[in-house]
């Protein structure tokens, strides 16, 4: 099998804070093919933006985080970069927008200040190059009269278009994997979808892998070609995606495909959340860590934590009773 | 944006209107009659009151206060019974050697200050940070004259390597000029930097967590260039301010040093003038402060215009 662009394994990431050392990140694995879309998934707080600063090494190393494991780029372990070795990665072969447009751009520079950075810092190109550069990666993205925009500042774009000059700023050196860290949670309905679509043809043009981080189930189906579902640091299920929403495996799984609302579904019917609340990081429990929600939990689960076994294929999961459960739901529904 | 600068400028007339009333009235709320002191006391009552009739204070209070207003627009502060000379003239003689102080105390705190709140911030929670932080906290707690005093003692009279008091203008040659003001400076400087290191370590701090530098990092940007470029700018504004705010309370701490190292600046002048009810003066300096104060807080938001783009819209 050829070698996958990205392989993470059992990576760990520590913080030190003034309770003690947290695991915010606890021994995740799972590996991105070149130019595939995979979704990771999973409630606020399980760790998605760690695990995604992780990659790139943004936390800071000298005071704050540290990091266990191995993240694989084509081959090489990104944890044993030295630091300048790190600084031509980002932005480069590997790039990142954020969950918060509004908040992500400098405020004190123009747009076309900030792209040409990304472009002077990994590309030798004169100052003019660099602008033309500027003004052509705002017009793929969709910005209208990029000649003007280039010289405006962030406060003078609307969140969609400011959202639109990340993505302009993240493609910059036609990375070959995005990051893509909840990118449409803060925009509105209809610059979402817009801004879905323009991933999805960059993703195409391009030929750029995208880690696609979300806690909507609803955007997962539409865009992402295999999902990671991510719970209190780990990953508990890993599937293609038509068989994630046909045969979800773990018991969190299935809570999250009920907690979606339903279009042609009974309106006035509560949406089912996952009842409990997730454990916080100084407090993990011994053994599964999503045993004090889970109803089908038993002895076993609250001592012993189970591994990610394979159940098929490439599909993945972390229950010591996932086929049991699916077993007993089919008799019920039958 | 020439809207906005202008709009600035403007807003600061009623400011300098309110202070002037209150430097005016000033003379009648302060116990004592100024022409009686002025005359000594051997004057007889029609000596006292022609020289009051010449001097217009027998006026209705707004006509005086119009007729003085129209001078002090015009650069006429009046007269020094005293000193025998025009407000002005001993104002602009007694300013420099304050102003000298001042601005050299301000360059020495904001050279210091800078680099060691922007180290702070980089090195949080470590021991230097911890120095840096105990270190500033007791600057902030040191009166400056004592610190000048201590000064004076070790650079001046121990050590003998600056003179221990006095002033030179600028005009007998820059280093002669300059070593009179090293000791006042370092000593107004040093305090002052304490609080402009420990705000620009906070700044610097609040910026360092904000999105922006996330991106900036995820970007390749150089670890160097994220904190003198990305981070900086934007931490500049409160920086700018407390400078801005603090160099009036230098202006005043420079009232005191010239005190202790006997240099003739405003701080002299204002005492002379307290004791010998030189009113014209005190109306003055009062007046000349304000104005320092309106200036500097005029620099500060066009400063703020130049630095952050989303002000001014
Ligand atoms: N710098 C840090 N220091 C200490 N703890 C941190 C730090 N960053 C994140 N955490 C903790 O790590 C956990 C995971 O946070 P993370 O931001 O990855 O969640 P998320 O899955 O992205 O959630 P959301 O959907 O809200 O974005 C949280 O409990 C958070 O408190
Ligand atoms: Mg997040």
């Amino acid at each position: 099998m050829e070698q996958p662009l990205l392989e993470i394994n059992n990576l760990k990431t520590h913080f030190k804070t003034e309770r003690g050392r947290v695991t915010a990140v606890d021994g995740i694995s799972f590996s991105v093919e070149k130019g595939e879309i995979l979704g990771v998934v999973g409630e606020s707080g399980c760790g998605k933006s760690v695990t995604a600063q992780s990659i790139l090494r943004l936390f800071d190393e000298k005071y704050t985080a540290s990091y266990e494991g191995e993240i694989k780029l084509q081959g090489e372990n990104l944890l044993q970069l030295s630091k300048a070795e790190m600084e031509k990665i980002r932005g480069n072969e590997v790039s990142m927008i954020f969950q918060d447009p509004l908040s992500s751009l400098n405020p004190v520079f123009t747009i076309g200040y900030q792209l040409m950075e990304t472009i002077r810092i990994h590309q030798n190109r004169t100052k003019k190059q660099a602008r033309q550069m500027a003004i052509d990666l705002l017009r793929m993205t969709g910005i209208p009269s990029p000649e003007k925009r280039v010289s405006e500042y962030p406060h003078q774009l609307s969140g969609g278009m400011r959202q639109r000059v990340m993505i302009a700023m993240a493609l910059a050196c036609k990375p070959k994997l995005l990051i893509a860290d909840e990118p449409t949670t803060a925009l509105d309905v209809t610059i979402q979808a817009q801004i879905l679509d323009l991933m999805l043809e960059l993703n195409e043009e391009l030929g750029m892998a995208v880690v696609f981080i979300t806690h909507d189930l609803g955007v997962v189906a539409e865009v992402c070609t295999r999902v990671v579902v991510m719970y209190l640091g780990q990953v508990v299920e890993e599937a293609n995606v038509e068989e994630l929403f046909t045969t979800p495996l773990h018991p969190y799984t299935k809570g999250l495909m009920k907690a979606i609302p339903q279009m042609d579904g009974d309106r006035s019917q509560k949406l089912n959340v996952i009842g409990g609340t997730v454990p916080a990081l100084n407090a993990i429990p011994s053994g599964c860590r999503f045993a004090s929600r889970c109803e089908f939990a038993n002895d076993l689960c609250k001592e012993k934590a189970p591994d990610l076994q394979v159940h098929e294929g490439n599909h993945k999961v972390r229950c010591w009773h996932y086929a049991e459960i699916s077993n007993k739901e089919a008799a019920r529904h039958a | 944006m020439y809207i906005y600068i202008l709009k600035r400028i403007f807003s600061l007339v009623p400011v300098l209107f309110v202070v002037s009333i209150v430097a005016f009235l000033l003379i009648y709320l302060t116990p004592g009659d100024p022409v009686s002191v002025m005359l000594g006391q051997e004057a007889t009552a029609e000596q006292i009151e022609a020289l009051r009739e010449q001097m217009g204070f027998n006026d209705p209070l707004y006509l005086q206060y119009f007729h003085w207003l129209i001078n002090v627009l015009q650069g006429n502060l009046g007269d020094s019974y005293f000193m025998h000379m025009p407000v002005t003239t001993a104002i602009v003689e007694h300013l420099g050697p304050t102003l000298s102080i001042a601005v050299l105390a301000e360059l020495i705190a904001i050279l210091i200050a800078l680099p060691v709140g922007i180290l702070a911030a980089k090195h949080r929670g470590s021991l230097m940070d911890q120095f840096v932080m105990g270190f500033t906290l007791t600057g902030m707690a040191i009166p400056s004259f004592l610190f000048g005093l201590i000064l004076m003692l070790v650079l001046g009279v121990k050590l003998g390597w600056l003179p221990v008091a006095g002033y030179q203008p600028l005009s007998t040659g820059f280093w002669n000029y300059l070593q009179y003001l090293l000791m006042p400076g370092l000593a107004l400087g040093i305090i002052q930097s304490a609080l402009i290191a420990r705000m620009t370590r906070s700044s610097m701090l609040e910026v360092l967590n904000a999105d922006f530098i996330k991106t900036a990092r995820s970007k390749g940007v150089k670890e160097r260039s994220i904190i003198y470029v990305h981070a900086l700018r934007n931490a500049l504004l409160p920086i700018i301010t407390v400078v801005g705010q603090t160099f009036g309370l230098l202006l005043a701490g420079a009232v005191v040093i010239e005190t202790i190292f006997n240099i003739p600046g405003i701080g002299q002048l204002v005492l002379n003038s307290i004791q010998s009810r030189d009113y014209a003066v005190i109306q003055g300096v009062i007046l000349m402060v304000a104005f320092f104060y309106v200036i500097i807080n005029l620099v500060i938001d066009l400063l703020y215009m130049l630095i952050d783009p989303r002000v001014g819209y």
